[in-house]
């Protein structure tokens, strides 16, 4: 019965990421033992975070595809709701929020059901459109450029990125391969992260970024490109369908991507003077600091996959 | 009965909701009395402040959770002042400062181990601004001098649920505990010291403008 359940890639896929899990679990456990100290119960709290959010994820996905999209719009309503706590706001746009968190159901339904065009101009043109106007309605000219200019990039980022992860599941759906996109994507952006943070810390020298991002370096980087193409290759036949080449260019793509959201997210909060988006996962800091990379990668990767893969343009998604 | 629908309103409702859509931050959660008797000083934005505080108590501590709050504002219903004196656990003021009467029922509730739960400011008052704390928060501690006494800053309430307002806008919002403390024998220093408590707790997090 297990090997039938594994026949699934997308099941065997998530056995062997709870492999690489159990696998880290243990040197963290070794490490906690030989090193004991504030850098290994860091790591230690890491981990424990990764378990929970691995085990929400993998639950979500292996549901109704409905049940799995509501939760990728909880997660932007989340990522969106701690972009607005952090930033500054007037008083006078508290309505114009709640139209920002009524854009998200609007959004991930179009998603859901796969409306192409729809989904992609919903927030980019009418919610673009509609914020402004609403605020100029209410008169409230001062202060109304910043308002409107960040409002609308935190729509865009937390939003409208991040429903392209809900539009790679109906990709899924409408290739034969279930969530086993979405899967690649996440998994690779994650393990991406988790390279570039790794090598970054055994062999960085040279800071690719310093005045944003003072702890990344170029070897990093590098590091997490190699390890993320190499791992692409390797699953991206299993999950997608794409060849082992294309898997790869589409694990650099990754790779690149996750940098430059990871990136843009820290000029972010560089900005506005915090360190992390908040609290809420231990050792990760916020949503926001978590799903930073994907916010560049989900659409890069979707229009990637679905522009070389999909019956594109005859039947666009 | 009464006690089973407060649990069931903070079950059902409360916690949900304050957990979704304002997903509040603690820092020093620890530091919160655990039992009575104990006074928490708050500072105060919103109608959900207490509702925060309370939910941040396991249910069975709920009986034992007295908030202190001017009745004029939810007398105007019959509905809404039965709620807030038996589900919320409200201990009645009326506005225009502490008098024996009140500081009385207060000393009762603190000597029956409750914990009270005190709004210095008077009023919601401009949201997400420290008004100057009033007195009558003095003159309690001077009436029980052992009571400990330990300042709470929530930020972000306000920013979701401000006065005058009736439609909750999801934000995140922060709650600092900080040490306990007590009277000291002097009016004023006691007063200086929960003001100068209140403004380094609120120095611990990031406060987003809200102009």
């Amino acid at each position: 019965m297990i090997a039938r359940w594994l026949a699934d890639p997308v099941h065997f896929a998530i056995a062997a990421i709870y492999g690489i899990l159990i696998f880290a679990s243990l040197v963290t456990y070794v490490l906690c033992r030989m090193r004991p100290g504030e850098a290994t119960q860091e790591l230690k709290k890491r981990v424990t975070s990764w378990w929970w959010m691995i085990t929400v994820f993998t639950i979500a996905i292996l549901t109704a595809r409905a049940v799995s999209t509501v939760f990728l719009g909880f997660v932007a309503f989340l990522a969106l709701k701690e972009y607005l706590s952090l930033i500054p706001t007037r008083r006078v746009d508290r309505a114009i929020l709640i139209w920002m968190y009524l854009a998200i159901p609007v959004q991930f339904y179009l998603a859901h059901e796969g409306m192409y065009g729809l989904s992609l101009v919903f927030i980019p043109v009418w919610m673009f459109l509609f914020l402004p106007a609403c605020i100029t309605i209410g008169g409230h000219t001062e202060g109304f450029l910043r308002a409107v200019g960040t409002l609308s990039w935190g729509l865009m980022i937390t939003v409208f990125s991040l429903s392209h992860t809900a539009l790679l599941l109906k990709f899924g759906v409408n290739h034969g391969i279930g969530a086993g996109a979405l899967l690649f994507l996440v998994a690779l952006t994650q393990f991406n992260d988790v390279a570039q943070f790794t090598t970054g810390k055994l062999l960085g020298r040279h800071k690719i970024i310093p005045r944003v991002s003072p702890k990344k370096t170029w070897e990093g980087f590098i590091g997490g490109l190699v390890f993320t193409t190499g791992a692409a290759a390797l699953v991206g036949p299993v999950l997608t369908p794409m060849t082992p080449e294309w898997s790869a260019v589409a694990g650099f793509i990754i790779a690149v991507s996750g940098f430059l959201g990871d990136v843009t997210i820290s000029a972010c909060k560089r900005d506005l003077g915090v360190k992390d988006a908040s609290q809420l996962i231990p050792g990760h800091g916020g949503i926001l600091d978590r799903v930073d990379s994907l916010i560049y990668s989900a659409p890069v990767f979707f229009h990637f996959l679905n522009y070389f893969f999909g019956n594109w343009p005859a039947n666009p998604l | 009965m009464i006690g089973f629908l407060r649990c069931v309103f903070f079950v059902l409702i409360v916690r949900p909701v304050l957990t979704v859509i304002l997903g509040a931050q603690v820092r020093g959660r620890e530091l919160l009395p655990a039992q009575g008797p104990a006074i928490i000083v708050a500072n105060h934005n919103s109608h959900l402040d207490t509702l925060t505080i309370m939910a941040m108590y396991p249910l069975r501590m709920l009986k034992s959770l007295r908030p202190v709050a001017a009745m004029d504002y939810f007398m105007r219903s019959r509905a809404l002042a039965w709620f807030v004196t038996n589900i919320m656990g409200v201990i009645p003021v009326n506005r225009g400062g502490m008098n024996r009467d009140l500081l009385m029922r207060c000393g009762e509730a603190l000597d029956a181990g409750d914990i009270l739960i005190v709004f210095p400011e008077g009023s919601r008052g401009e949201p997400e601004k420290l008004s100057i704390f009033k007195k009558g928060v003095g003159h309690l501690a001077k009436a029980r001098p052992l009571t400990p006494v330990y300042p709470l800053f929530m930020h972000g309430l306000g920013k979701a649920l401000p006065k005058d307002s009736y439609v909750l806008v999801p934000f995140n919002c922060d709650v600092v505990v900080g040490e306990a403390f007590g009277w000291a024998g002097d009016m004023d220093d006691f007063m200086a010291s929960l003001q100068e408590r209140m403004a380094a707790l609120a120095s611990q997090i990031h406060m987003a403008p809200w102009e």
